[in-house]
């Protein structure tokens, strides 16, 4: 809330009410954070745990700063988000182009049906070893992988939210003598962008995933590399690195979106 | 701006078909609406009221019969024909000015002439006010009266309203018929209201045609003729002659409830 003026005494007890609630949200949100990585270099400090087990937040920091001399953590973040973004996207637009197609035909929607519902419900991750067979070890299976989780969630969610788009809207467009493409550009389209974007966000989330398990599966860097070879090493300062860095990346790439939706939205107030 | 049209009926039937078998909706309906009147299509719910009005509009094909407007017969959808519905369905995600421009840009006159034709609609009709408003924030009154703007923004030269009025609150409606009747006898559109409100159909109206039980027939074509000083919706209420024609038309529709 920008500044706003008070028009009454009331109001403005009431608007310092709010605001006060606002900063205490705040305030309790960065203080579970402390609290949290304090509890934890504290336990392992006291060796209430063994740091070789649960590692400790100073030594991800160390971790990272030697990562960040050598580079390769540049490295790693930007192959995962590459991949991530790629999947993602390629996904996105097969996604809704399919979604597109099956709205336009329901011919070929109703003969489709069965496959999509069956694809839907078959985990992705189970088709991983048939992506390296197919594409190759390496970064193309795991976009691969990635596009192939994202793709689907598009089109079920987009092409639901074509079908539920208010008939009679479509109608009053077609009284004006509009054709198939303008009912599309002009109503059903815009009209499902809040669900578009609802899906953007649950597609971004499962994308992380793809790349993940793709990196799991195939790869020789990476974040998800990282954490695989972490793991095998018993590094887990480096496994939960890797973790960290990856909860930022796709928290900015969830709030990226978030500002899309506020930017788009605009009209939903 | 346009002239009215007029609207021929020929004998026109319209059959619904599902697995289970057939839907007569209207059974050989024959009428004619001068340029420039205003007709009200009463009768019980499901005897084909809408279904007369989409094919006005060319929205659907009749399964036989014709109709011809300004003596042209409608094949497809008809620009010289302009619908509004019970809800307004305005677009949440354009401004008020972006919706009553809807059409324009659908049939490809979106100009800067005709562009202003529609903004001085809204200017005219007390919404200039809200142009670069969204629809949540227009009350439904106000809603509706943008939505007949978005209509006759491309200028057609028959309007058919089919229940426009009765998704509001009474009083919004009693306002609201009065504007918008003034407002189309000043556009000098060809209307045809389809409702089920015996009181609009003849305050609002010079002519009421009562349709029977499905398949909707013409049973009644009675001419509205009141003695008021001015003729609105509001006034004509309270014509001598009114509630003789209320109990007319009261008898004849066939209620099945």
């Amino acid at each position: 809330m920008s500044a706003m003026a008070a028009v009454s005494p009331e109001h403005a007890e009431f608007i310092r009410r709010v605001r006060w609630r606002r900063r205490s949200i705040l305030g309790v949100q960065v203080a579970l954070l402390v609290l949290f990585f304090g509890a934890w270099e504290g336990a392992v400090f006291y060796r209430l745990v063994d740091p070789l087990i649960a590692s400790s937040p100073s030594r991800i920091l160390t971790t990272l700063a030697k990562l960040h001399r050598d580079g390769s953590l540049y490295q790693h973040t930007l192959a995962t988000l590459l991949e991530a973004l790629a999947g993602f996207g390629l996904g996105v637009l097969a996604g809704i182009g399919m979604a597109i197609v099956l709205w336009w035909s329901d011919y070929l929607s109703r003969v489709l049906d069965p496959y999509i519902v069956v694809l839907n419900a078959v985990p992705k991750i189970a088709l991983g070893p048939l992506f390296i067979v197919w594409l190759g070890a390496g970064i193309t299976a795991i976009i691969g992988m990635t596009l192939a989780i994202s793709v689907i969630i598009m089109l079920m969610m987009v092409w639901t939210a074509f079908r539920e788009v208010n008939p009679e809207k479509i109608l009053l467009l077609r009284s004006f003598g509009a054709t198939r493409l303008q009912v599309f550009t002009k109503v059903v389209f815009p009209a499902s962008m809040p669900t578009i974007i609802a899906a953007l966000k649950t597609a971004i989330g499962l994308s992380w995933v793809g790349v993940i398990v793709g990196e799991f599966l195939t790869s020789t860097q990476g974040l998800g590399y990282l954490i695989v070879y972490g793991g095998q090493v018993f590094n887990l300062h480096l496994v939960m690195m890797s973790i960290l860095v990856l909860s930022a990346a796709a928290a900015v790439m969830y709030q990226a979106l978030a500002y899309l939706e506020r930017r788009y939205l605009a009209w939903k107030g | 701006m346009a002239e009215p049209a007029s609207i021929v009926y020929e004998r026109v039937s319209k059959k619904f078909f599902t697995l289970p078998g057939e839907t007569r909706a209207l059974h050989e309906v024959s009428l004619v609406v001068s340029p420039g009147e205003f007709l009200a299509v009463v009768g019980p719910s499901g005897c084909g009221k809408s279904t007369l009005l989409s094919i006005t509009a060319g929205l659907i094909q009749p399964t036989s019969g014709r109709v011809l407007v300004g003596g042209t017969e409608v094949r497809g959808v008809s620009r010289r024909v302009g619908y509004m519905f019970q809800q307004d369905h305005l677009f949440e995600w354009r401004t008020c000015e972006q919706n009553v421009t809807i059409g324009l840009e659908v049939q490809g006159k979106h100009g800067e002439e005709t562009h202003r034709f529609a903004v001085s609609l809204l200017e005219q009709y007390g919404l200039g006010a809200f142009r670069q408003h969204y629809p949540r924030q227009l009350s439904g009154g106000m809603r509706q009266r943008v939505a007949l703007i978005r209509t006759l923004a491309v200028d057609p030269e028959i309007m058919l309203l089919d229940e426009p009025f009765s998704a509001l609150d009474y009083q919004t409606r009693l306002s609201l018929q009065d504007d918008v009747h003034s407002i189309l006898r000043q556009a000098g559109k060809t209307v045809v209201l389809v409702t089920h409100d015996i009181s609009e159909a003849i305050s609002f109206c010079d002519r009421v045609v009562v349709l029977s039980r499905p398949p909707g027939r013409v049973k009644v074509d009675l001419a509205i003729r009141l003695t008021c000083e001015k003729r609105t919706p509001f006034l004509a209420r309270k014509a001598p002659e009114f509630n003789e024609y209320f109990d007319r038309i009261w008898g004849e529709i066939e209620i099945t409830a």
